[in-house]
C-alpha cells in the first residue's frame, strides 16, 4: 500500500476540479521523427489535452496493435534510441504545463537499469509510467524505486481481472488506474455500451485512485459516453491513424472536435 | 499469480495484465496433469499409436569406423509423425487443451515443422487452428504451408517486424489476448512465461527417458556425452533431461553459428559473447540485443535455430555449467548433413545437422570405449526446398524451372 498521495493524482484531481472528464493522448517518441513528436505535443496541449503517455520504442510491443506497433518498428528504423527519448521528454516536460508518463516495455528500464531509468523519469520531471509487460509480482525493485521518487506506477485493469486482483493491483498503483475497455490489444474497435458500463462501476469499486479507460476510444461521442463514469478517456491509436492519414497538421483539428 | 517458474535469475512470466488470469488457469490445469498418473498414461498411449513412439537409437557404423573415436549413437526424433520432436509438444499441450475444454488452438512457427505438427493434432482433435508465421518464412517455406492448409488450419502471414520467428510469437499473443477464453496457445519451444519452459521440458522428456534407457539396454552404460542442436531448446531439453542425474555424462547444446564468431550474423546465445540477458516475449533469459533492450537480427541456414532468446532453463544451466554450449556455423553444417545422408543414409534437418556437425569434431578425440548420443531431433526430407538451396544443387534448380515452366503454361491455357 502506498503511504503518500503522487503528484501526478493531486494534478488530476485539481484538473478534474475544472472539467468533467479529462483527455490523455499518446504518441511514439522518434514517430515519425522527434521534430514531428515536439510539434504534435505542442498542437495537443493547445487542443486541450490533460495528460500524455509518451512511448519509448521498443522491438516486441507484444501488446500493442498494428498502428502503435508499426510506429514503434518505424521510430526504431529510423535511429531513435532511449537516450534521444529521455532528451525529448526532458524538453516537453519543462515546455508544457501538464503531467507526462513514459510508457514502454520492461526491457527498456532493466537494460537501463531500473532504479537509474526511474531516477531519470524523476530527474527530468515525468510523473508516471506504464509498463504493460511487468506485473507487479515481477516488478518489486520497479515499485519500490517509483515509490522513493513519489513517482506513480499505474496498472492495468482488464475485463478478465478478478476483483480481489483489482484490489491488489490498486494497491501496488499511484496516479491512476488504466482500465482496458475490452480484451485484445490497442487500436481496434469497443463497443460502448452497458456491459462497459457495469465493468466501470465494478472496477470504481475497487479502487480509490481516478480512473483512466482506452482502447477503441477516438471520438466525441465515445467520450461523452465516458463522461460522468471516469476521469480521464485515453486516446491512443486513433490520434496516430489520424497524423499517418492526413498529416501532422491533421492532429490539432481532431483533437479539438474530441474536446469540444 | 504466483512468483514463479525461475531457474536462477532466469524464467518468470512476464504477461500483460490481460492474460494473468489465463496464465494461473493454464498453470492449473498442467499442475493437475502432472499430478495425475492417467493423464501420462493417455500421453504414452497416444504417443505409440500415433507417433512412432519409443524411437529408437541407431548406432552410425561407417561414420564411427572412418572418424575413430567414440561410437556415435542417434536418438531417433525425425521418426515422429510429422517428422520432428516438435510433435511430443504438441500432442501433450493437445490432451491438456481438451482437458480445459477449449475449443481452439493457435501456434506460432519459424520452418513451419511447429506449424504442421500443431494443425496435425488440431485435425485429428477437431480444435480449430490458427498459424501465425512470419511472411518470409511463409514465402520460404510453401511446403510446410501447403500441408498446413490441407489440413484445415488458417495460416496468418506476420509482416511486422523482421516477419520471422519473434514477430509470429508477438503476433499469436496478440490473438490470445483477444480470444482466450476459447484458445490455448500452443508454444512450440522451452521459452515465453511459465509455465511454458517448465510445461515444454515435460512432454519433451519422453526422449530423454527413453533415450537413456536404450543405452543402458544397447551398450550396457551410459553415453560420455550427449548433443542436441539448440534454438528455443525443446529437443535439448527433453534429451537432457534424461541424464540431469548423471554427473559423468557430458551435455552439449550446439546452437547456430550462422557465419561465425564475430561476423554478428548468428544465433548463438550462450556459445558467442553478443547476447545479454534480457526481458522480452514474456520471460527473461539471454537475448541478441543492443545496450538499449532492442532485439537484433539474426542468422542461421537453419530457420528452426533462427531466434534471439533461448530457454531460460538453459540459460540457468549455462550459468552453472551442466551444459556446455558449442556454435556451429553454416558452412559445418551443410556439410554434417550431407556426409550423414551420403554415409549413413539419414537424413537430418538443417537444425538437428547442427548438434551432428559438433559430434563429428569432438568424436576423433575421445576414446574407441566411450560412447556419444546424438539427438536426431528432425528430418530434412520434407524440407526439400531449403536444402536444394543450401546444397546448390543444379538438377533441382533445372527441375523447378521446368515445373514453373508447365504451371505457366497450364494458367495461360486456363
Amino acid at each position: 500500500m502506498r503511504e503518500q498521495t503522487t503528484t501526478l493524482e493531486q494534478s488530476i484531481r485539481a484538473a478534474r476540479e475544472k472539467k468533467d472528464i479529462l483527455l490523455m493522448t499518446h504518441i511514439v517518441l522518434g514517430y515519425p521523427s522527434f521534430d514531428d513528436c515536439a510539434r504534435m505535443v505542442e498542437d495537443m496541449v493547445n487542443a486541450g489535452v490533460d495528460l500524455m503517455e509518451l512511448q519509448i520504442p521498443f522491438s516486441e510491443p507484444m501488446a500493442d496493435g498494428p498502428v502503435i506497433l508499426r510506429a514503434n518498428a518505424e521510430a526504431l528504423k529510423a535511429g531513435a534510441t532511449v537516450e534521444q527519448s529521455f532528451e525529448m521528454a526532458e524538453k516537453l516536460t519543462r515546455e508544457f504545463d501538464i503531467p507526462f508518463l513514459f510508457m514502454t516495455y520492461y526491457n527498456i528500464l532493466f537494460c537501463q537499469g531500473v532504479d537509474t531509468f526511474v531516477d531519470r523519469c524523476k530527474s527530468i520531471g515525468i510523473q508516471g509510467c506504464i509498463i504493460p509487460d511487468l506485473p507487479p509480482i515481477e516488478g518489486q525493485e520497479y515499485l519500490d524505486a517509483m515509490n522513493r521518487n513519489n513517482l506513480a506506477p499505474v496498472h492495468i485493469f482488464t475485463p478478465n481481472t478478478p476483483e480481489p486482483r483489482m484490489r491488489f493491483l490498486s494497491d501496488s498503483s499511484g496516479g491512476f488506474i488504466y482500465t482496458v475497455a475490452r480484451k485484445g490489444v490497442t487500436g481496434k474497435d469497443t463497443a460502448f455500451s452497458d456491459d462497459l458500463e457495469n465493468y466501470l462501476v465494478k472496477c470504481k469499486s475497487h479502487t480509490d485512485l481516478p480512473l483512466a479507460v482506452g482502447f477503441g476510444v477516438k471520438s466525441a461521442e465515445d467520450i461523452n459516453f465516458l463522461r460522468g463514469k471516469v476521469d480521464i478517456a485515453v486516446v491512443g491509436s486513433e490520434t496516430i491513424r489520424v497524423m499517418e492519414q492526413d498529416g501532422v497538421d491533421a492532429v490539432k483539428p481532431f483533437i479539438e472536435t474530441l474536446v469540444a | 499469480m504466483k512468483n514463479s517458474g525461475y531457474y536462477s535469475q532466469f524464467g518468470g512470466a512476464f504477461i500483460p495484465e490481460i492474460l494473468v488470469q489465463t496464465f494461473d488457469e493454464l498453470e492449473s490445469a498442467y499442475l493437475a496433469a502432472r499430478d495425475d498418473d492417467s493423464f501420462w498414461a493417455e500421453y504414452l498411449e497416444l504417443m505409440s499409436t500415433y507417433s512412432c513412439r519409443a524411437t529408437p537409437i541407431s548406432r552410425l557404423d561407417n561414420l564411427t569406423k572412418e572418424l575413430g573415436g567414440a561410437t556415435i549413437y542417434v536418438k531417433r526424433e525425425d521418426l515422429n509423425h510429422t517428422g520432428a520432436h516438435k510433435a511430443n509438444n504438441v500432442m501433450g499441450q493437445g490432451l491438456l487443451t481438451k482437458r480445459m475444454g477449449k475449443k481452439r488452438v493457435i501456434a506460432e512457427t519459424g520452418a513451419g515443422q511447429h506449424g504442421v505438427a500443431t494443425a496435425t493434432m488440431a485435425a485429428k482433435f477437431g480444435f480449430d487452428c490458427t498459424i501465425y508465421m512470419g511472411a518470409l518464412d511463409v514465402e520460404r517455406q510453401r511446403p510446410n504451408v501447403f500441408w498446413m492448409e490441407q489440413m484445415g488450419a488458417e495460416v496468418v502471414a506476420v509482416k511486422e517486424g523482421s516477419q520471422t520467428l519473434k514477430d509470429a510469437i508477438n503476433e499469436a499473443f496478440r490473438d490470445w489476448v483477444t480470444n482466450m477464453d476459447d484458445t490455448h496457445y500452443v508454444l512450440g519451444t522451452a521459452c515465453g512465461p511459465h509455465p511454458f519452459p517448465e510445461m515444454v521440458s515435460w512432454f519433451q522428456s519422453i526422449i530423454g527417458t527413453e533415450a537413456r534407457a536404450q543405452m543402458l539396454e544397447t551398450t550396457g552404460k551410459l553415453p560420455s556425452r550427449v548433443y542436441a542442436c539448440v534454438g528455443g531448446g525443446s529437443n535439448a531439453m527433453g534429451i537432457f533431461s534424461g541424464f540431469l542425474d548423471d554427473k559423468e555424462v557430458e551435455l552439449v547444446g550446439v546452437e547456430a553459428g550462422g557465419r561465425g564468431r564475430g561476423s554478428g550474423q548468428h544465433a548463438a546465445r550462450l556459445a558467442y559473447d553478443d547476447a545479454t540477458i534480457g526481458v522480452a516475449q514474456g520471460y527473461k533469459t539471454f537475448f541478441l540485443q543492443n545496450t538499449d533492450g532492442q532485439m537484433q537480427e539474426t542468422h542461421s541456414v537453419s530457420a528452426g535455430l533462427d531466434y534471439v532468446g533461448v530457454s531460460p532453463i538453459l540459460s540457468h544451466f549455462h550459468e552453472t555449467g551442466q551444459v556446455r554450449f558449442e556454435a556451429a556455423t553454416d558452412d559445418a553444417v551443410v556439410a554434417a548433413m550431407q556426409r550423414t545422408v551420403r554415409r549413413e543414409g539419414l537424413i537430418p534437418a538443417l537444425e538437428t545437422s547442427h548438434a551432428f556437425a559438433q559430434a563429428y569434431l569432438e568424436a576423433p578425440n575421445m576414446s574407441p570405449d566411450e560412447n556419444i548420443l546424438v539427438n536426431m531431433s528432425g528430418r530434412a526430407d520434407k524440407d526439400i526446398f531449403t536444402v536444394a538451396d543450401a546444397v546448390h544443387d543444379p538438377k533441382w534448380k533445372e527441375f523447378i524451372i521446368s515445373k514453373a515452366d508447365a504451371y505457366r503454361q497450364e494458367m495461360n491455357n486456363a
